[in-house]
């Protein structure tokens, strides 16, 4: 029988046809990262809701050799891959991953950070939506703090995930890594920036995409980029460059939204706004923010000096 | 290097994985296993090796790395033991699934708790199931000639399997034995570069790894379960025309040992075989019809072969460096699904010998080939497996 299935037809590298949800920000950050890498790339995808939504047996979006292997090991599967293509002198191909928070931040991390240490020639691109959205929404270590997941509840006793969000990219940084980004769905055009500069090193790259998840962080579709662009706007999300470790680009708040805003316009928070103990857990979440946006110089000159 | 040389048993295999010239190696160091990789990576440091050596930070990883080399259309290569193994077993079924035909060395080790570097079965008998080949070898040429029969074994375009070269650790990695090697272009003219008919290939995306449900899972299965059905065959060939090449005949998917009329047959896999010969031969000094049947290939189970060498006999004695808790030895499990019922059978009886390196002697097997003996003259049947050299004291 057929192990391997052939693409099907249609325009660009990630085609129509794939079994996303509605206004789901991965695949439409997986459209404009292919769009970016160009076709000579192999990907890897860990388990996950990428996996699950792009791969039926007998259907395929994507127009690029693709492979799914295991939860954990996306990047030593990519790395096999890289050093396979290294002896067969395909030096034209580049290998990319492009993984969920779980197979990046929890399950795979190990794997990722070996990568990172041996400095492998693979760009690991996380599209991060914050949660195990494949297995109907658990906690993971992308979760933000107090938003609720289902195995991180409010309750009488818990107002969700106590906990701060991993702060995987200055992790994958601080392993001396070339180049590091972040970047929101809320924001393509800068996505794909990133992804074509990432393109010019070598080495091991990281680049972590907020994509917001309707259907997870309980929003309407249509309202995917709005949530994006909130996320970053309130400084939960900040956008930002490294390269060599050294921040290089951040992407400029200029009107900033109170993190309230941002938590109003998704069901994961809306516990604390109901809840009318929970004043203090607002305050942290917008003590949080307020700290990314001073340590990264977020706000533009003429902001900063009123607040 | 001349062609004999005394070599330590993981030298051995190293220059067998180096004369198959492989382009990705990737392993996690783990005692009895150490020494091949640590071998490997000295060839690869001194040129005299031409491949990519991926250290990594786990055997999960390790072999992460040569699935992912594997799917990329290069020949791939790892090794570990015990608890490695058991770090690997995910990956070794999903490679298996997705039909990445890479080469590994179980150096056979136990399993914890208790922690322990001795040897056993339990690792690799741990993987059963998994879809991948299993070959278990008496000696360091044996082990030898073995590996360069697996990428073969594994590369063929009707097998695409990845395939376990299993040998006992300490015993075979550890021990220096005079080996005969296979000259470079007799390699390279039985095992011409892997040349997969589907790779990872931007010119011809396929999409690998599907996600799949009741409609073809099962078909999946079958498929994996027809390719090792299939394989017993060519590991007949494939064994049969290296030992044409080299002059070195180890056997097909078993070897048999005077088992032409015997009366009790002793069944083993590893190094204890080297052993048992001895024994049989002293017992059949003592005019006892006793034979051995070493099982060379354990998956695919190669029920057909041990039959025609067993149908004779009226007793089978199998010893198991391994047991399925509250069950018995998987051998043990194998022949008896696969030979009761038959009409004539012999009797089966499994023995549960050498665990955590436990010693087995010559007066042990002695003991096992009385004990299958002693149950020919009973008439119910023997369904309970029995312990050998167990310390009554320590259990009671």
């Amino acid at each position: 029988m057929v192990v391997r299935q052939q693409a099907r037809d249609g325009d660009g590298l990630f085609v129509s046809g794939h079994r996303a949800c509605h206004g789901c920000g991965m695949a439409l950050a997986v459209r404009h990262i292919l769009e970016a890498t160009g076709k000579d790339v192999i990907v890897v995808t860990p388990t996950g809701c990428l996996e699950t939504f792009t791969s039926p047996y007998g259907f395929s979006p994507w127009r690029v050799p693709w492979i799914h292997h295991l939860f954990e090991n996306g990047p030593s599967v990519a790395t096999g891959i890289a050093a396979a293509l290294k002896m067969q002198n395909r030096q034209n191909v580049r290998v990319l991953v492009i993984g969920g928070d779980g197979g990046t931040f929890d399950i795979g991390f190990g794997a990722l950070s070996g990568m990172f240490e041996r400095g492998d020639d693979v760009l690991y691109v996380c599209v991060d939506n914050a949660a195990y959205m494949n297995t109907g929404g658990q906690r993971s270590g992308a979760t933000p703090t107090f938003a609720a997941t289902t195995t991180h509840p409010p309750g009488t006793l818990s107002k969700g995930k106590p906990e701060l969000k991993k702060d995987l990219p200055r992790i994958m940084a601080d392993h001396g890594a070339p180049y590091v980004a972040t970047a929101s769905v809320g924001y393509l055009r800068d996505l794909r920036k990133k992804v074509a500069k990432a393109m010019t090193f070598h080495g091991p790259r990281y680049i972590q995409v907020d994509t917001p998840c309707p259907s997870g962080w309980g929003f309407s579709s249509h309202l995917t980029l709005e949530v994006g662009r909130l996320g970053v706007n309130c400084g939960l999300v900040p956008i930002y460059e490294k390269e060599h470790g050294r921040l290089t680009s951040v992407r400029k708040i200029r009107k900033r939204v109170p993190v309230e805003s941002y938590m109003k316009a998704q069901g994961r928070f809306r516990h604390l706004l109901s809840m009318a103990d929970a004043k203090t857990e607002i305050e942290r979440l917008q003590a949080i923010a307020d700290s990314i946006v001073q340590e990264y110089g977020l706000l533009v000159q003429s902001e900063k000096r009123s607040a | 290097m001349r062609s004999v040389e005394v070599v330590e048993g993981s030298e051995a295999v190293a220059l067998a994985v180096k004369a198959c010239r492989p382009h990705v190696i990737s392993a996690y160091p783990i005692s009895p296993q150490t020494h091949i990789v640590e071998a490997l990576a000295r060839m690869v440091a001194n040129g005299e090796v031409s491949a990519e050596y991926v250290c990594v930070e786990s055997e999960f990883s390790a072999a992460s790395v040569v699935s992912g080399a594997s799917a990329a259309g290069s020949r791939s290569y790892t090794a570990s033991s015990s608890q490695g193994l058991m770090l690997m077993t995910e990956v070794i079924y999903a490679s298996a699934g997705m039909r990445l035909p890479f080469v590994i060395t179980g150096v056979n080790r136990c399993i914890s708790a208790p922690i322990s570097i001795q040897i056993d079965h339990q690792d690799a008998i741990s993987l059963r199931d998994s879809g991948m080949i299993q070959i278990f070898v008496e000696s360091v040429q044996e082990a030898y000639d073995a590996h360069i029969a697996a990428f073969k074994i594994a590369e063929d375009p009707g097998i695409m399997l990845p395939v376990m070269v299993c040998m006992d650790g300490w015993i075979l990695t550890h021990s220096y034995e005079p080996v005969y090697f296979t000259d470079q272009s007799a390699v390279d003219s039985f095992l011409p570069p892997f040349k997969p008919e589907n790779f990872l290939d931007v010119d011809n995306p396929k999409t690998w790894g599907s996600y799949a449900e009741d409609d073809v899972l099962m078909e999946f299965r079958y498929s994996i379960h027809k390719a090792m059905q299939y394989a017993k065959g060519r590991i007949r060939e494939i064994f049969h025309e290296l030992s044409i090449l080299t002059g070195r005949d180890h056997g097909g998917l078993i070897e048999s040992y005077r088992t032409q009329d015997a009366e009790i047959i002793l069944l083993a896999m590893g190094s204890v075989a080297g052993t048992v010969k001895e024994a049989v031969d002293m017992m059949r000094s003592k005019g006892k019809k006793v034979g051995l049947v070493k099982l060379r290939c354990f998956r695919p189970f190669p029920h057909e072969d041990i039959w025609e060498a067993i149908k004779g006999a009226r007793v089978v004695g199998i010893m198991d460096a391994n047991f399925s808790m509250g069950s018995e030895g998987a051998v043990g499990l194998d022949l008896k699904a696969k030979v009761c019922g038959r009409p004539s059978a012999p009797k089966v009886i499994d023995f549960i010998a050498g665990l955590g390196g436990k010693d087995l002697g010559m007066q042990s097997i002695e003991w096992i080939a009385q004990k299958a003996e002693e149950a020919l003259y009973r008439d119910e049947p023997q369904i309970e497996p029995c312990w050998v050299n167990l310390n009554p004291a320590i259990v009671d």
